[in-house]
């Protein structure tokens, strides 16, 4: 009795230091899964008596093995799901050993399921991957292997299940190992263990099987308990991302929030981004108090030595190793919604503790995830993966997935449905000049449009004029601004109703968060062109002096306004007319100190058919040229 | 040397204040369900860790049945007051006066009005967006698929069929004006992990979980224990002493108690991991069932 007591008290301080492995199943319900997860249930559990009780365990694990166990009562979630025609999901299942605790997410395999199978690959360190040793690699395993790499599990476990029906045969185990290594040399899976075994006769899971003498590696269920995953966080980059901001009184300012990555240690000199401002770790307070450092996946409160404000979705990092801070990426996504990728939608995006909007610039390309060629696209349905690149309103600070998964990871949130219609993973930041740039109109069929009761015949008698857009686009310096209110005073003199947009103005307000980049530059530009369409249908003439410099963005700014009414003026200036005007914004630009300026590290296509061509310097000639186009036009 | 390893424990833990934080941090108005149990315990303990040193900024709500083991209602009361929690407790005001309970009404009655229409009720009048529940995964299967930030529409009812995707650590926390989450932060806990973090942090648990000799009677096939005068008293008259612990608290008339030598943790964890060797020859292992929580969430809403 006493030494069962001190079994009991040794097992409990044993037990509670054990770690964590969580483990992602997916299979499809004949290829031996449920039994196999059903034995390492069924065996672990002998395996906690054990503990208690060493001679019943021997006894009971001879006993039991090749018995029919009926392994389907411990996986009654399925087959209950099965019953009543629930959608099968990922189910979690628990258990132990000595050695360790494990969470197995178990999914189904289907590739109507693959949106279940990422999922429970998102917390995975480790994914085991059934084969039938009669049917060797089929398309389920390429898919599910593909999955496991894109979610960067590190350790893949092949289970060449069934090995009873083909006699334990050595060469079909090689033939499948080396089948299996060709196709996933590239897929950058940096642990892969084949085993074969026989689940329903206990093979190899939990005891090595006489019937396979040439085999000399470990059982599934060894090789569960030792597999080495501590290492496969990152403890390099420290990222904490601010969740909460602790403040019970004056006294204390607390930043809590869980370690993504990294290790941080009192004392340690930190930088907050957004802001840039920097600080002094004063104090770390984890989930026993104070402690000196802390790592990943801790949660933790940290106080600084100064006195700076930090909001939630704001990041403390170390000053030497920041992450990128960046609003345009290319990210691998799964599409996880019953309904269609709309690439007009503005999405929330969740990444870390910052949630802000988002959109799909461009679809790269999808993967068919059974042959895992690449594809053309317009948008992705439910469970596609592949490519893209994607704008956020306000910038992220992210590292790429394959370095920091924690910091790599995303959702999109559905603006409506609020549904989490896909999750990605960063590759990393876009270059600035190959971000695609396309005007995302929204359709405009799907608006009801109220109808005026003014008539369009009305207006134009009233203005005696009517509405059109004058669209002035050339190099920075190039008179655009000049010419634009120089035509504004002259038409507004002879009675016309005139607005003027410019840049800066549209810039300062409007288009506010907006930077430099293509696809910015083409949300602007559409915002614009919308303002000078509504301004048209009421009559109004609109004088739009913009850059604007890609042909394809002008032609997509006139469709908006309406062909017909779009008039393109060119300032026909050079570079070295428009550094002459402006040099000290020429200047910094080719000193690299600005990005992305027209006619310098910026394209700028001339117009193919303006309208009306101008020269800068003829200044008083343009005006007249406007003023005469616009009555041959019967505009005025 | 610093050690970068955790253990599960500290790792379910860290998971736990994760989830508490992200709740207050996108919620208005967030709740945490307390039903004085073992589980119960363990979330409300991880809730002052997440924001130590601090106060916890959402109060904890519990649904008195009127009919709870009279320790329970002191235990609650008592541990509320030391550790400076807001407590609400709530009750069906028009349930109580009509005397409802379970030796009069039956069980099916008295749950469903003095704890489900309650619970529904307190949500209502305290327009709570957000309710933490002690639930955990492997308690019974159908919560093995349940999300953590599981979604409720404006009548508070689960939609299996349609739970939103849950990847990472990354909880989405959009609701419509109306709609509310139940939040279960011991998801990935078992119940040996519950008992192991109870022992490891000396976390107070009603005494009710160790045996201890109590006045019994048997009703309905139970072990039920004498609380008060309210028993019939040709029953309680019945009543003998015996060496008991109760696995779940709950309604007193409502809840066996078994018999049992285990009167420290250790010896509880002992009990139930023997236990479960006799039962698994004939059922899938259903460990402690934990009171009112279990019982609400069979009724489809927890």
């Amino acid at each position: 009795m006493t030494n069962e007591k001190l079994n009991i008290q040794q097992f409990l301080d044993a037990d509670e230091k054990k770690d964590l492995l969580r483990i992602l199943t997916a299979g499809s319900v004949d290829d031996g899964k449920s039994t196999l997860i059903g034995r390492l249930l069924y065996d672990s559990k002998l395996l906690y008596e054990d503990h208690l009780d060493a001679l019943e365990r021997d006894s009971k694990r001879v006993g039991h093995a090749g018995d029919d166990i009926d392994y389907a009562l411990l996986l009654d979630g399925l087959k209950a799901e099965r019953e009543q025609g629930i959608t099968i999901d990922v189910a979690y299942r628990y258990f132990a050993t000595n050695k360790r605790k494990f969470i197995i997410a178990d999914t189904p395999g289907h590739e109507q399921y693959t949106r279940n199978m990422v999922t429970g690959a998102s917390t995975a360190n480790l994914a085991i991957l059934l084969v039938d040793a009669r049917k060797g690699v089929i398309a389920q395993t390429k898919r599910h292997t593909f999955i496991v790499s894109l979610l960067g599990i590190k350790h893949v476990v092949v289970a060449i299940n069934k090995m009873d029906l083909v006699d334990f045969n050595e060469d079909v185990y090689n033939r499948i190992v080396e089948e299996y290594k060709t196709f996933s040399t590239g897929l950058n899976i940096p642990d892969i263990r084949f085993i074969p075994l026989s689940a329903l006769k206990g093979d190899n899971v939990v005891d090595k099987s006489e019937r396979m003498p040439w085999y000399t590696g470990k059982t599934v269920l060894d090789y569960l308990e030792t597999v080495h995953v501590h290492s496969d966080r990152n403890f390099q980059d420290f990222r904490f991302p601010v969740q909460v901001v602790n403040r019970p009184d004056i006294n204390f300012r607390g930043f809590a929030g869980t370690v993504a990555s990294g290790v941080v240690r009192k004392g340690d000199k930190i930088m907050v981004m957004p802001s840039g401002k920097t600080s002094e770790v004063e104090r770390i307070i984890g989930s026993n108090g104070e402690q000196d450092y802390a790592f990943p996946p801790q949660a933790i409160t940290l106080t600084l030595k100064d006195e700076i404000d930090i909001s939630r979705g704001e990041m403390i990092v170390h000053p030497d190793n920041t992450p990128r801070k960046e609003r345009h990426f290319e990210a691998n996504l799964v599409w996880m919604d019953e309904s269609k990728m709309d690439l007009h939608t503005s999405f929330y995006i969740k990444h870390g503790t910052r949630v802000t909007k988002a959109r799909i610039d461009k679809i790269i390309y999808r993967v068919n995830i059974n042959t895992l060629e690449k594809n053309e696209c317009e948008a992705f349905g439910l469970n596609e993966i592949g490519r893209a690149v994607i704008t956020t309103a306000q910038p992220l600070f992210f590292d790429p997935y394959a370095r920091n998964h924690q910091n790599g990871a995303f959702v999109l949130i559905d603006p409506i449905t609020h549904f989490t219609c896909a999750v990605g993973m960063i590759i990393d930041k876009r270059d600035i000049d190959s971000l695609p740039s396309r005007i995302t109109d929204m359709d405009r069929k799907k608006i009801h449009k109220g109808e005026s009761l003014v008539k369009k015949t009305e207006r134009e008698e009233r203005y005696a004029q009517k509405g059109a857009t004058l669209w002035i686009t050339g190099l920075h310096g190039s008179g655009k601004n000049n010419l634009a209110y120089q035509l504004e005073k002259q038409l507004f003199d002879m009675g016309k109703t005139v607005v003027l947009l410019d840049g800066s103005t549209i810039r300062s307000g409007l288009s506010r968060e907006l930077d430099h980049s293509p696809a910015d530059r083409a949300e602007h530009l559409r915002r614009v062109a919308h303002i000078a369409r509504i301004l048209n249908d009421q009559g109004i003439i609109t004088i739009c002096s913009f850059i604007s410099p890609l042909e394809d963005i002008r032609n997509q700014v006139g469709e908006i306004i309406g062909k017909e009414r779009f008039h393109v003026i060119y300032m026909d200036a050079d570079v070295e007319k428009g550094r002459k005007a402006r040099p000290e914004l020429y200047e910094l630009a080719e000193q690299g100190k600005i990005e992305d300026l027209p006619g310098i590290d910026g394209v700028f296509e001339i117009p193919a058919k303006p309208d009306i061509v101008c020269q800068p310097e003829e200044d008083g000639e343009n005006r007249k040229k406007v003023v005469e186009y616009l009555e041959e036009k019967e505009v005025i | 040397m610093e050690n970068y390893n955790l253990t599960h424990l500290r790792e379910l833990e860290a998971e736990a204040i994760h989830i508490i934080r992200e709740v207050v941090a996108e919620f208005e108005n967030p709740v945490m369900l307390y039903s004085i149990g073992k589980d119960s315990s363990v979330m409300v303990r991880l809730a002052e860790k997440a924001f130590a040193p601090g106060k916890v900024p959402f109060p904890l709500m519990h649904i008195d049945s009127k009919w709870k083991f009279r320790e329970m209602v002191e235990f609650r009361d008592s541990y509320a007051k030391k550790n400076n929690w807001d407590l609400i407790v709530e009750y069906n005001r028009e349930g109580f006066e009509k005397g409802i309970g379970p030796f009069t009404h039956g069980s099916k009655v008295h749950t469903d009005v003095m704890k489900t229409q309650a619970l529904l009720a307190a949500l209502d009048k305290h327009q709570f967006d957000a309710a933490f529940g002690g639930a955990r995964r492997d308690e019974e299967k159908s919560r093995a698929k349940e999300r953590i930030f599981s979604f409720r529409d404006q009548f508070h009812q689960w939609d299996p069929k349609n739970q939103r995707p849950e990847l990472w650590n990354i909880y989405n926390a959009k609701v419509q004006k109306g709609e509310s989450i139940r939040v279960f932060p011991l998801s990935n806990w078992t119940e040996l992990d519950i008992w192991q973090y109870i022992r490891l942090e000396n976390i107070p648990i009603v005494p009710l979980y160790y045996a201890k000799e109590r006045p019994i009677v048997e009703y309905n096939g139970a072990l039920v224990l004498v609380d008060d005068e309210r028993m019939p008293k040709e029953l309680a008259a019945e009543a003998t002493m015996r060496m008991v612990r109760f696995r779940t608290l709950g309604c007193y008339p409502l809840t066996g108690a078994v018999e049992s030598e285990a009167d420290t943790i250790e010896k509880i964890v002992e009990e139930m991991m023997t236990t479960t060797k006799s039962e698994r020859t004939t059922r899938v292992i259903d460990f402690d069932q934990d009171g009112s929580m279990e019982q609400k969430k069979r009724e489809g809403y927890f």
